[in-house]
């Protein structure tokens, strides 16, 4: 063990500063769940990977620095201290990527990847349909092969980033005759592609943040499958272990999320302090998102090492997003009156991002598998208690 | 940056995991309650004949010369069966000391402590109590700004039962011929080291306990049946158990960093060990709580053996500073106006 940087890391981590210094956007760009604001996002990948810092994680030849999980996080440490835009296109980076890179074919990687890299393609998910949300094997849009090109009909819902995306990825049932888990296939299809429908649906902001994607008689090439057809359950699963994992959610924003709790509390201690619960809560979000931190290095180091991520990561999203809810509910407390208003009212001034923040650490306990799912996953398969 | 044990720290680990589980049983341990001591001479020579006593002793003086990083895995597993020996105390705490005091009394005891011969036992006036006091073959207790050395015959013990009757709790009143080893500044920063050394022991053991008592409540809730079906497949049972899992899971890293924080020396030794204190005890906590709720009314009787480890981890979360304590010491830190917090700012 040793708990120290390395020179070479410690070099990386002034690279990384100094491009973000010298390239982040001095004003804080609209949210990219409004068409100006993903139009900004968008530009602001571009920039990221001619910078070669889209993805530092990625091989080289994709634009990327083939960094290991330690420059991972160091890179996201700094990017969340500068407050750097967040990821449009987080679903294609940090989920669809890792993904394709294992499953999917040479020329699929070259068509895709280097797209998806520079924001020119920002990718939405389409997993849930309104009969299966956290019930996934219960999938019943259907993609029926005809010749070169799969015939797709149904319905997606809660689809993130849908509403101004290029493309998005999904499951679909190849099998009409098959049930749950089997005769299902990841396929990719071009949002811009005839039959299709997209309807925003407004999150708790107001802002469309995802949509429902409606199939009519949509074609699509067989070349957008990822994997073999039917083993499309297996492929997601690699995604979804991505997505409550490591990449999607490092430690970095809830510690600065934390940080900003402290300052909160600090400059507000009088008024704060009348309620004694208020100190030792934003005690416990500063030791918790520590305590993340801490967890995530040592997964990190022991993957480095040839590890493999256990069943213990199941609780990985639970932990993050109850943290994550907690922090906002005590910065709520005490912004008191003053919590409810939006950040552009007139008298708003000090409250800042903790009400957005807010409203969406709502989503963290039920996206990407519900807590309840997450519970009961690490019951039987770390705890082994029967079904 | 490399936050992994080495292979040698994890199969030592196993090693005395498996001696533990095998000759630490249930059983033994409550026969151990029956008895005038409470502990056992044939278990302690077994534990120094594998080396663990002395762990920490300098290879000079005839032991292993590793440091608490090398051990916090094995207390870990102390805690897991619930050892009532005082093997966690002697490598993490009292050994430390005596090195740190060093001179005569450390040449002196240092071997015997290796060998089995001897138990040195610790007194700091944050505990109230000195657990086995009576086993000791040499105290180092603290008055004040003065620490002394004693021997069973300078001092006069008074028990006090606890809770857990594997503790065998005692106030230590000097008598003639206890001897000051340590004043004045050099005895703070004695005693300030050593609180952070018994907590850390208590931060690793609670971590065990907490496992031990989810793995018992997955035993039983998988065999107890109502309703036609295993307790343990209802997800409101499996849900407080999975709770306790997150918990324990996220008490581990920063128990670990607080060992090599202290075998290391570094600055940020007190910070790292009351943030594992809080979250291991707050987690060991939890885990009692819904363990003896998902073993029905059984987790309320003498018989189940829960309760000899739920015992345990409720006295380890108040002693080598309670809550109030460590959170004193974390609120300093993170709410001082030079604070440096956020990311990046945990290894720095």
């Amino acid at each position: 063990m040793d708990l120290a940087y390395t020179e070479q890391q410690q070099a990386f981590r002034e690279e990384v500063r100094s491009w973000l210094a010298a390239n982040v956007p001095l004003e804080p760009l609209r949210s990219f769940d409004t068409e100006e604001g993903f139009t900004q996002h968008r530009a602001w990948e571009a920039t990221l990977n001619k910078g070669r810092w889209g993805m530092v994680t990625w091989p080289q030849v994709l634009g990327g620095r083939g960094c290991d999980l330690i420059e991972w996080l160091i890179f996201e440490e700094e990017y969340y201290k500068i407050r750097a835009p967040l990821r449009v296109n987080q679903n294609g980076i940090f989920l669809l990527g890792p993904t394709l890179m294992e499953y999917g074919t040479e020329e699929q990687k070259a068509r895709i990847l280097p797209k998806m890299a520079n924001g020119e393609e920002v990718w939405a998910q389409a997993w849930s349909e309104p009969n299966a949300g956290s019930d996934m094997a219960a999938i019943r849009t259907t993609a029926t092969l005809e010749g070169d090109k799969y015939i797709i009909n149904g319905q997606k819902t809660w689809s993130t980033r849908a509403v101004w995306a290029d493309w998005c990825f999904g499951m679909f049932r190849t099998d009409p005759q098959s049930e749950r888990h089997r005769g299902l296939t990841f396929i990719l299809v071009p949002l811009d592609s005839p039959g299709i429908t997209v309807r925003p649906i407004p999150q708790l902001d107001g802002l469309p943040g995802f949509a429902e994607i409606f199939f009519d008689n949509v074609e699509v090439g067989v070349e957008n499958r990822l994997g073999d057809e039917g083993a499309g359950w297996s492929v997601a699963m690699a995604t979804a272990g991505f997505e409550r994992g490591l990449m999607l959610r490092s430690p970095a924003r809830f510690q600065e999320t934390a940080r900003r709790l402290v300052e909160l509390y600090s400059a507000n201690r009088v008024s704060a302090d009348c309620d004694p619960a208020v100190k030792d809560a934003v005690l416990g979000a500063y030791l918790d998102a520590e305590s993340y931190c801490l967890a995530t290095y040592q997964t990190a180091c022991r993957l480095n090492k040839g590890g493999k991520i256990g069943a213990e990561s199941s609780t990985n999203k639970i932990f993050w997003s109850e943290l994550d809810q907690n922090m906002h509910a005590t910065a709520m407390s005490i912004l008191g009156a003053r919590a409810e208003l939006l950040p552009h009212a007139p008298d708003a001034h000090g409250v800042g991002a903790w009400l957005d923040g807010w409203l969406f650490s709502q989503s963290g306990p039920i996206y990407a598998g519900t807590n309840e799912v997450q519970r009961n996953i690490i019951a039987e398969r770390m705890l082994g208690m029967p079904r | 940056m490399d936050f992994t044990f080495s292979e040698d720290q994890l199969l030592f680990q196993e090693s005395v995991r498996d001696f533990l589980v095998n000759e630490v049983t249930a059983e033994r341990i409550r026969a151990s309650w029956e008895s005038d001591s409470g502990r056992e001479d044939a278990l302690w020579n077994q534990l120094a004949e594998l080396g663990l006593t002395g762990m920490t002793v300098p290879e000079v003086h005839g032991g292993l010369g590793m440091t608490v990083l090398d051990f916090v895995l094995l207390a870990q597993e102390c805690g897991y069966v619930g050892l009532p020996e005082p093997l966690v105390h002697t490598v993490m705490v009292a050994v430390p000391l005596l090195n740190d005091i060093g001179g005569e009394l450390g040449e002196q005891w240092l071997p015997k402590v290796a060998s089995g011969e001897a138990k040195v036992i610790v007194g700091l006036e944050q505990n109230l109590l000195v657990e086995d006091a009576h086993v000791a073959d040499l105290l180092l207790i603290q008055q004040g700004d003065k620490l002394y050395a004693a021997t069973p015959d300078e001092v006069s013990l008074r028990y006090n039962e606890s809770v857990d009757p594997s503790r065998k709790l005692f106030t230590v009143e000097l008598l003639t011929g206890a001897t000051v080893v340590a004043s004045g500044e050099q005895a703070a920063a004695l005693i300030a080291t050593t609180l952070n050394r018994g907590a850390l022991g208590c931060a690793a053991q609670v971590l065990g306990l907490a496992q031990r008592m989810i793995d018992l409540s997955v035993q039983y809730t998988s065999e107890r049946q109502q309703f036609g079906k295993p307790i343990g497949s209802f997800q409101a049972v499996k849900h407080h158990m999975a709770n306790v899992a997150v918990r324990l899971e996220y008490a581990k890293a920063p128990t670990h960093r607080a060992a090599y924080a202290v075998a290391m020396g570094q600055e940020v030794a007190a910070h790292a060990v009351s943030h594992a204190k809080l979250v291991a005890c707050e987690a060991a906590n939890l885990a009692a709580k819904n363990s003896v709720q998902v073993h029905g009314a059984m987790g309320y009787t003498w018989e189940v053996d829960l309760h000899i480890f739920m015992k345990k981890a409720w006295a380890l979360a108040n002693t080598w500073g309670d809550a109030g304590f460590h959170k004193r010491r974390i609120g300093e830190r993170i709410f001082a106006t030079d604070a440096v917090l956020g990311a990046g700012a945990t290894f720095v």
